[in-house]
């Protein structure tokens, strides 16, 4: 079956609006505005299984649902292109290929949930996928699918792009709403939750970019079909995965959900690189738990991840091989997790660092035999910090030292890396 | 003083916002083109444009990450050290730059030309090990390339 989100695609250059209106675009758009009422696009989204791409998986529709039908003045749909994940570049490879799925996608949920007005906020870095979505939109409208009277009705949707100056926490939902509104991006307080008070107090939905350019072949194809294009009978539609490390092949693809990891690096990723033997790999971006030889099988799929330990997260698909120290690795991660902080709560801005500093001891041949059980301690301490960024900061160390436990010790007992 | 054409395109970017200071992140990045780095008369004159106190817009300049508080070369190089740069030697790539420009982390060439400041995953994790320059990316690297792109941009500027 076709999948939805790269079948656009062209080898060398973005897609051009003809094209994406030649192959069915718009259709999504097209079937909404002439015969569903915005209650009926939301419960497609709704029973399409839907789950959001960008980390937390949390069901679409549901999170459509929390928006409040009856309160007045305006309300805001944001679309997260704050793609920071470390691992994680598929919202980037897909909009520099397509920009005209997302913009779609965005004006469908801005009917379904009765929003006027929409913002894209993108990272530093991706000013190419910003020129794509710039043009794109100037395209839309004057074909008069965004702006005024779309299609001929009584609806306008504007959608404006918000460039940002990059820091991975404007990625996390209300520090995003923060950094749009032109204040420092630390992270709200929930609840309020965004959907009942978020941009300017409106109700606000944030969703990721993969997210929303799903949702026009779902309105267009219906909500069955969408489900049945997974592999595993749970899943619904497809996952682009972006792979790095030690593959032969570093690629972004779209796959079903539903498809193995295994499969993944042996099909599309061509295997390890030439003469390269798995040993690991973090599967959505670095906030998840590595997984080891024994998870090759393991569906990618939300629960069926989740169900051993880690999370399918944003599909940015890391590996690593037998000569990879996991300690140097996982100090990596935590080194950028420190550094991203952004100070405002206390486990977080003083938990990080110190967590680097035990793991910088133990690589560098000065650990001790506590340093295991300080780790230990810190994964649960800073659950209490005030977002989660912290938490996310600890899956990887939670990771290493439940299936790796061994490779630490070594490394305490040796007084050395062993792996080097 | 900024030029009167560029605070009025400023001025107008303003004015076009829903609330004036959600335009504060491209009048920042307006007003650092201009000057090189955002320097303290920048902070002024973008609190002036954007209703802010100097304090308020300083608290959001050392937010982000591509905004320069201090100043810097011409060309900025801002190179990866995350995850997946890591598993691509990225380490080879910052020590390499930092012999060919003779500076630590942070460090402005002699000549002016050039800043190396370390960054945060760029999104270019299937071309690491990756680094851009003045904005401009590069995936792929290895020491000869990044000899011959130091050599080009040195040239472009």
């Amino acid at each position: 079956m076709e999948l939805p989100l790269f079948r656009h695609n062209r080898p060398n250059r973005p897609v051009t609006f003809e094209e994406y209106r030649e192959e069915g675009g718009f259709q999504g758009l097209q079937k909404a505005l002439s015969g569903m009422s915005p209650a009926e696009v939301q419960q497609t989204v709704m029973d399409s299984g839907l789950r959001g791409r960008g980390g937390a998986g949390f069901p679409t529709g549901k999170k459509w649902s929390f928006v409040p039908r009856d309160l007045p003045g305006p309300r805001w749909l944001i679309c997260n292109c704050d793609e920071m994940e470390p691992g994680t570049y598929k919202d980037r490879v897909l909009l520099e290929h397509n920009p005209y799925s997302l913009i779609e996608g965005m004006t469908l949920a801005c009917y379904a949930l009765g929003v006027r007005h929409a913002f894209i906020f993108i990272r530093k870095g991706y000013e190419k996928a910003a020129e794509n979505l710039a043009r794109g939109i100037t395209e839309a409208k004057k074909a008069g699918l965004l702006g005024e009277r779309i299609l001929g009705t009584d609806h306008n949707i504007d959608l404006d792009l918000h460039l940002s100056a990059g820091r991975y926490i404007c990625g996390e939902e209300t520090a995003l709403i923060n950094a749009l509104e032109g204040k420092r991006p630390n992270p709200r307080q929930k609840p309020p939750f965004p959907a009942v008070k978020g941009l300017w107090n409106g109700p606000t939905v944030v969703n990721n970019v993969e997210t929303l350019a799903n949702i026009p072949a779902i309105v267009a194809n219906g909500a069955a079909w969408f489900k049945g294009l997974a592999l595993n009978p749970e899943g619904a539609g497809s996952k682009l995965f972006c792979v790095s490390g030690s593959v032969a092949k570093r690629v972004c693809v779209e796959l079903p959900i539903g498809t193995t990891l295994g499969e993944l690096i042996d099909g599309p990723c061509g295997g390890m690189r030439e003469g390269k033997k798995f040993k690991s790999c973090i599967p959505g971006g670095a906030s998840t738990q590595f997984l080891t030889p024994d998870h090759l099988k393991v569906p990618m799929d939300f629960d069926t991840v989740a169900k051993v330990g880690s999370r399918l997260g944003s599909g940015g698909v890391i590996v690593f091989d037998e000569g990879h120290c996991l300690v140097e690795a996982t100090l990596n991660l935590i080194t950028f997790f420190a550094r991203e902080s952004c100070g405002w709560c206390t486990p977080c801005r003083e938990g990080l660092p110190f967590v680097k500093e035990i793991l910088t001891r133990i690589e560098t041949g000065r650990g001790e035999d506590g340093d295991i059980d300080i780790l230990r301690e810190h994964i649960k301490y800073l659950n209490y910090s005030f977002c989660a960024l912290a938490p996310g900061a600890m899956a990887p160390l939670d990771g290493l030292l439940n299936h790796f436990e061994d490779e630490v010790r070594e490394h305490i007992t040796k007084k050395r890396c062993p792996l080097r | 003083m900024i030029p009167e054409a560029l605070k009025t395109s400023l001025e107008t970017r303003v004015a076009e916002a829903i609330t004036p200071r959600e335009a504060a992140v491209d009048v920042m990045k307006e007003l650092q083109a201009h000057y090189g780095w955002l320097t303290d008369e920048a902070v002024v004159e973008a609190a002036g444009l954007l209703g802010l106190s100097p304090l308020q817009v300083e608290e959001l300049a050392t937010f982000y990450e591509m905004i320069y508080r201090r100043p810097v070369g011409r060309k900025v190089i801002h190179v990866c050290d995350s995850i997946s740069c890591w598993c691509a030697d990225c380490q080879g790539i910052i020590t390499h730059l930092k012999e060919r420009l003779g500076v630590g982390l942070g460090g402005t060439s002699a000549d002016g030309m050039f800043t190396l400041i370390p960054c945060c995953c760029m999104g270019m994790c299937g071309d690491g090990p990756a680094m851009s320059v003045d904005g401009t990316p590069y995936g792929r690297l290895t020491p000869e390339l990044v000899d011959e792109i130091l050599e080009l941009e040195r040239q472009k500027a």
